[in-house]
């Protein structure tokens, strides 16, 4: 691989520290904007924020004073060291998964070879910080809205995990880098001009995926843990402030994560097709085909998110372990049947 | 001992007990869950204090009179016009429908009959605040399953429907319109066509609706045979309106015991579901928002001419003694029982109002259930806090 820059180690760790931490508020800060202020008013028939700046862009930086505003509020009863930590693991969740996320052939924070599952294990840590924060919180909503994430976290993990299981086969990696790779070099029945985005291939095992990422998500039809009008915001419910921002930017955040997750195994990642992979103006590029991308799927997400009514519990559990996954299991059966066989 | 070490020892008992209270309620499994008096899926502050063995309700029961108000008590110092101003805030989201019993019991004991022009008028505006009320469940049952989309169409077009209301009475929500034998004004010029063609819109809503929710998989997962009420049940709790309706009760007040109006003039239907469940409770109230615009789109057709106002006195003094009337209101039955003693004002009112009744089944309901489904009842019964509490 060639490098962009040469740079001294620490100034190369510097630089890429200073992006991922401004990566996922801007992050999340577009999805907001976007989707929840604008895309959900026009499909709700509602003006949306368009007082504030340009077309109510400057609404972001007014609720982000807001919140700073608010006063720390901790309940009497609260643990309060626990109550206070959990939403910083749940965002150290979202933001180690930038860690591996590729927007170009060395745009990238930390190519680890196992990529895939690095991304998979440290998604799940957020579950930890929200049944921490329920059970700490010593609120009886916070309470059942940790313990149905737990639940629901911890059964849509295996469909998601399966689903990638099927790239994985398909790409031979580990890799995020390398699954991109696999995809723009492959072939489509001996044409490949655009390569071979796995969506083609393993379409079942992207369905599998979003179904499940809209569930690790906690988003409308799986956010139960939430649940606004029963639990009345679950898991952060005695959350104000500040920390209630965190959880907030935790949750796109980890939308536009998963969506990138999703672009890079499914879409072919930063790669345009006509460019040799190793490239270095996709170092530029990419991150824009992926911004794109991720936009796509993104829009996807919340378009459910906007459309769906809530599941019930039982609903959600039946759904993943009679449906999901033993789709999954049967996707990674026939992709290495066909791996063997062709 | 002096009396400080005394509240001392005494907080610390307290204190105490308290820990005991968190570790046995942890012990045991069951865990007590106020849902309400401020929850969101009360709209209101009804509370449901529940028992729960992880998320499946073991007794559920529902405290009220978090906003009782006394209207009972109120009324009785006041004269008769002065009491539709309170009985316009018992059920808000349709408070013409909640003026015309009290009118006509009035009117019953005054022996006094409203020209033929002012009870089509009234059928009309009845008929409108129904579809006003009942547009803002069908959009609010969505909300309460987790779709928000429902509620904002919901909203969006209920406005047209009060801006006709607004348009012929003044009120949005409390129009303050009915008179003992008649109505206040009459229909402003131009007021039928839009009317009209309002109505074509919220049936345009319904539409909108049976695409949302009552066609989708989830919205269905989610109310079917959830909440089932059998018809023996929902008649000895006493449930009326489309909740008796939705247990395959055909009762319907505005056909068996019209009290005058002009619904026995149009030509309409009751609807029934044999179900009983919370889906049963949507659909009958969607197909009973499209019979009600159907309703006033026939009875725009034939209003008659004349005047507005039968001759009544200009004070109002109603002779003593006693009547009962109640009428099909949106949410149910909602009758008047005045006494009246010869005085300007009645001398004893009671006031059977819906949701007090339909509320009442929410411990028999509620067993088993989970707490998810604790909120689609609540929702399907649909119930307007002021009505349980007035």
């Amino acid at each position: 691989m060639t490098t962009l820059l040469a740079l001294p180690y620490w100034q190369e760790t510097g630089i890429k520290l200073g992006l991922a931490l401004a990566i996922i508020p801007t992050t999340s800060l577009i999805l907001v904007y976007l989707f929840l202020f604008k895309m959900m008013a026009f499909m709700q028939s509602r003006l949306g924020p368009n007082d504030t700046g340009p077309y109510g862009t400057l609404q972001l930086i007014a609720e982000a004073i807001k919140f700073l505003q608010k006063e720390d509020i901790h309940p009497a009863q609260a643990d309060r060291r626990v109550f206070r930590m959990a939403p910083v693991v749940v965002l150290a969740s979202t933001f180690l998964l930038y860690v591996v996320l590729p927007a170009g052939p060395d745009a990238i924070v930390q190519d680890l070879d196992t990529g895939v599952f690095y991304a998979m294990a440290v998604s799940s840590l957020s579950v930890l910080g929200i049944l921490m924060a329920g059970w700490s919180s010593a609120n009886k909503y916070a309470l059942l809205g940790g313990l149905r994430a737990a639940g629901q976290l911890i059964a849509y993990e295996l469909p998601l995990i399966l689903a990638v299981m099927g790239v994985v086969v398909q790409a031979e990696t580990l890799n995020l880098q390398g699954i991109v790779e696999a995809q723009a070099t492959g072939e489509i029945f001996g044409f490949g001009g655009i390569g071979n985005p796995f969506i083609l291939t393993q379409f079942l095992a992207f369905l599998i995926f979003m179904i499940a990422a809209q569930a690790e998500l906690t988003q409308t039809p799986f956010d139960m843990p939430v649940a606004e009008t029963e639990l009345v915001g679950g898991f952060h419910i005695e959350y104000t402030g500040f920390r209630f921002l965190l959880f907030f930017m935790a949750e796109f955040g980890t939308a536009f994560a998963f969506a990138a997750l999703a672009s890079v195994m499914f879409l072919g990642g930063w790669w345009i097709p006509g460019f040799d992979v190793d490239d270095n103006i996709l170092n530029v590029l990419g991150p824009g085909v992926m911004l794109g991308k991720i936009l796509l799927i993104s829009f996807f997400i919340f378009w459910v998110r906007f459309t769906y009514p809530r599941l019930r519990e039982d609903q959600l559990q039946k759904f993943a372990w009679k449906v999901l996954i033993p789709l999954a299991l049967a996707n990674i059966v026939l992709t290495g049947i066909f791996k063997v066989v062709f | 001992m002096t009396a400080t070490s005394d509240r001392e020892q005494m907080a610390y008992i307290s204190s105490q007990a308290a820990d005991a209270r968190v570790n046995v309620e942890l012990d045991t499994g069951d865990m007590t869950l106020n849902i309400g008096p401020q929850h969101p899926a009360t709209h209101g502050t009804l509370r449901i204090a529940c028992q729960l063995d992880g998320e499946q309700v073991i007794t559920a029961e529902p405290i009220m009179g978090y906003m009782h108000r006394g209207y009972e008590k109120l009324c009785e110092v006041r004269t008769y016009p002065q009491c539709t101003t309170l009985i316009n805030r018992i059920d808000w989201l349709g408070s013409f429908a909640n003026e015309v019993p009290f009118i006509l019991a009035a009117e019953r004991l005054m022996e006094v009959e409203a020209p033929p022009r002012a009870q089509w008028i009234r059928t009309i505006l009845f008929e409108l605040s129904r579809v006003a009320n009942l547009a803002l469940f069908l959009g609010d049952m969505g909300v309460q399953i987790g779709a928000l989309t429902p509620v904002f169409f919901a909203f969006r077009d209920r406005e047209r429907v009060l801006n006709q209301i607004e348009e012929v009475t003044g009120g949005r929500f409390h129009p303050n319109f009915d008179r003992i034998g008649g109505l206040k004004d009459d229909i402003p010029k131009g007021w039928i066509e839009e009317t009209r063609s309002v109505m074509i819109k919220m049936r345009t809503f319904c539409d909108e609706m049976e695409d949302l929710l009552v066609g989708n998989e989830i919205f269905q997962a989610r109310c079917r045979g959830v909440g089932v009420i059998p018809p023996e049940v929902a008649l000895g709790y006493g449930l009326s309106g489309a909740n008796l309706r939705a247990s395959g009760v055909d009762w319907d007040l505005r056909r068996d015991a019209n009290p005058g109006l002009a619904w026995d003039q149009v030509d309409w239907r009751v609807w029934t579901h044999p179900d009983g469940d919370s889906f049963a409770r949507y659909w009958v109230r969607l197909q009973e928002t499209r019979e009600a615009t159907h309703i006033v789109d026939q009875l725009l057709d034939g209003i008659p001419s004349g005047p507005i106002m039968a001759k009544v006195p200009r004070i109002i003094k109603v002779p003593a003694g006693e009547a009962y009337l109640s009428t099909e209101n949106p949410l149910g039955e909602m009758g008047y029982y005045i006494v009246s003693k010869g005085d300007l004002g009645p001398f004893r009112v009671k006031i059977r109002t819906p949701s007090f009744n339909n509320i009442s089944i929410v411990p028999w309901v509620m067993k088993g259930v989970y707490v998810p489904d604790v909120i689609t009842i609540l929702g399907s019964l649909y119930f307007i806090l002021g009505d349980i509490d007035r």
